[in-house]
């Protein structure tokens, strides 16, 4: 089987590391192993994609152009804000022709981008093309009454037509929860925004909003929250810890914020060093308290 | 001059024929610039004389060191006294290279979108672009040995849209790899131990009495790689 072409993007190789060495650690078990795209570089971010310029396309067309070279048809992101850029670039670039023409105009020490390289996120690639199913099959030690948020945020899902499913009502990283063993805890704020980059400028509504999410989790009795970008993970860290610090929030109920692939890597039954230390121990807390023959 | 037919070039927009297969800079001298600044070691090392010229015909920037690249017939030249760049002021030691330090003191490489622009005004031939990139995920490993051969010249800096500066960013790398990763030399170690409690202190107080020209005796005259023992 051919290898999947990965961009990691720059967060997975700094302050998300976990989120790659899981990534790439359960590809690697369901038989789908990740080949990283040769000198890729930023996406560009989505925040980038809010003036109307052809320049802050460049660095994803000369990704799309890298893949090119290799003859990648796709490239495939599990960071969820990478992924969004990047998608939302090729479907540009990849129809309209006069302004792919003019960015291959101005990047000439590269080839000529032609068109057509597909960005995936990696969720796409489990449910489409791994399958359920399989995953079930790979999963040795069943996540058995860890009741986990699926948290999509922004980007997975919006806008339509971008999103890798129904941006109001999505299913997929919950369909994948429940391959693990795990119990999905729905809450109404799955598809809310983090406070994304206002972090940087406007920290407080950034806090605001993932203090919601966080305690819509805790309501509802999760005690993890699944994550598939770097940016809301942080966010919601940063909301939990500052939280726990000032007792808004109590350890016992705040739930882990934690990447969807260290919890498949958790009930792949992958190498422990993998896991976080609070994700482990919200994982062995929960099998203690399965009943014996479940 | 020789018999040879002289190449045209224009510098500042003024024809002047000078001799063919001479250097930029030795050109614009014989021209008649005397250079102040932008002119250093003349060995295409010390990265003062970064410059940019213009073909006719070609639509594109060149970028070369003045005192490396030949002059040709048709070139359009000036020369670069300097390039604003402020370098961060940083304390080595304290620094915790466990953070991303180079965007704490660069915030700026964040604002690359990868046009490349640097690279193509490396006179090294530097991936400088790729060495920004590898800056954003923290590589710093990636950032040394990328930028290794970078002498500062500062082209790179001077035409980023970003207003980026590469040069300084990767040096912050180098010095950071060398504390966290390289062991401490001894024989350094020893020397500044000795020279802390006053070692060289005769040599250097009759070095500050010399004049000039007894200086540049000694300067000329000094052993740079001291033959190893047993060596012909």
């Amino acid at each position: 089987m051919n290898a999947i072409t990965y961009f990691p993007g720059c967060s997975l190789k700094d302050s998300a590391a976990s989120f790659e060495r899981s990534t790439v650690a359960v590809m690697e078990r369901l038989g789908h192993p990740l080949e990283e795209l040769p000198r890729w570089t930023c996406c560009g971010t989505v925040a980038a994609l809010a003036t109307d310029d052809l320049m802050h396309l460049v660095a994803a067309v000369r990704n799309f152009e890298r893949a090119q070279k290799i003859e990648a048809e796709e490239i495939v992101a599990p960071c969820a804000m990478c992924f969004n850029t990047l998608r939302q670039v090729a479907m540009r670039v990849n129809v309209d022709v006069e302004a792919r023409d003019k960015i291959n105009a101005f990047m000439n020490e590269e080839e000529d981008y032609e068109g057509g390289v597909a960005v995936r996120h990696l969720l796409e690639i489990l449910r489409d093309r791994v399958g359920w199913d399989a995953i079930e099959e790979k999963v040795t030690e069943p996540l058995f009454d860890l009741p986990v948020s699926a948290y999509y945020g922004c980007t997975l899902v919006r806008p339509s037509g971008v999103g890798i499913d129904d941006p109001a009502a999505p299913a997929v990283l919950g369909d994948l929860l429940e391959a693990l063993g795990a119990t999905v805890v729905k809450t109404p704020f799955d598809t809310e925004c983090c406070g994304s980059y206002q972090v940087v400028d406007r920290r407080d509504l950034a806090v605001d909003r993932s203090l919601r999410i966080l305690r819509a989790a805790i309501t509802r009795g999760a005690a993890v929250i699944a994550t598939s970008c770097p940016l809301c993970q942080y966010n919601l860290e940063e909301a939990r810890r500052g939280a726990l610090a000032e007792g808004m929030l109590v350890e016992a109920t705040a739930p882990v914020v934690a990447y969807f692939t260290e919890l498949m890597a958790a009930a792949m039954g992958l190498d422990e060093e993998l896991l976080p230390a609070d994700l482990r121990a919200a994982v062995v807390r929960s099998r203690e308290t399965t009943p014996e023959g479940v | 001059m020789t018999d040879e037919k002289p190449t045209q070039i224009f510098i500042m927009g003024k024809a002047y024929d000078v001799p063919p297969g001479v250097t930029i800079m030795d050109a614009m001298e014989y021209a008649g610039y005397r250079f102040v600044r932008g002119a250093g070691c003349r060995s295409g090392f010390c990265g003062a004389c970064g410059t940019v010229y213009r073909k006719e015909g070609d639509y594109r920037f060149e970028f070369a060191l003045a005192c490396q690249e030949m002059v040709q017939d048709g070139m359009h030249l000036t020369q670069l006294p300097f390039t604003p760049a402020p370098r961060a002021a940083y304390e080595l030691p304290s620094l915790d290279s466990s953070e991303n330090v180079l965007l704490q003191y660069y915030p700026e490489i964040a604002r690359c979108v990868s046009c490349n622009t640097c690279t193509k005004a490396c006179p090294q031939d530097l991936e400088v672009m790729e060495y920004v990139q590898a800056a954003l995920r923290g590589d710093l490993a990636e950032v040394a040995a990328l930028s290794f051969d970078c002498i500062q010249c500062g082209l790179c800096a001077m035409r980023c849209p970003a207003d980026i500066k590469h040069y300084h960013m990767a040096q912050l790398a180098r010095r950071l790899l060398s504390v966290s990763a390289s062991p401490v030399p001894e024989h350094l170690t020893e020397r500044l131990k000795a020279m802390a409690s006053g070692a060289c202190g005769e040599e250097l107080d009759e070095l500050v009495g010399l004049d000039v020209d007894a200086l540049k005796e000694r300067y000329s005259a000094r052993e740079i790689e001291p033959a190893a023992e047993g060596a012909a």
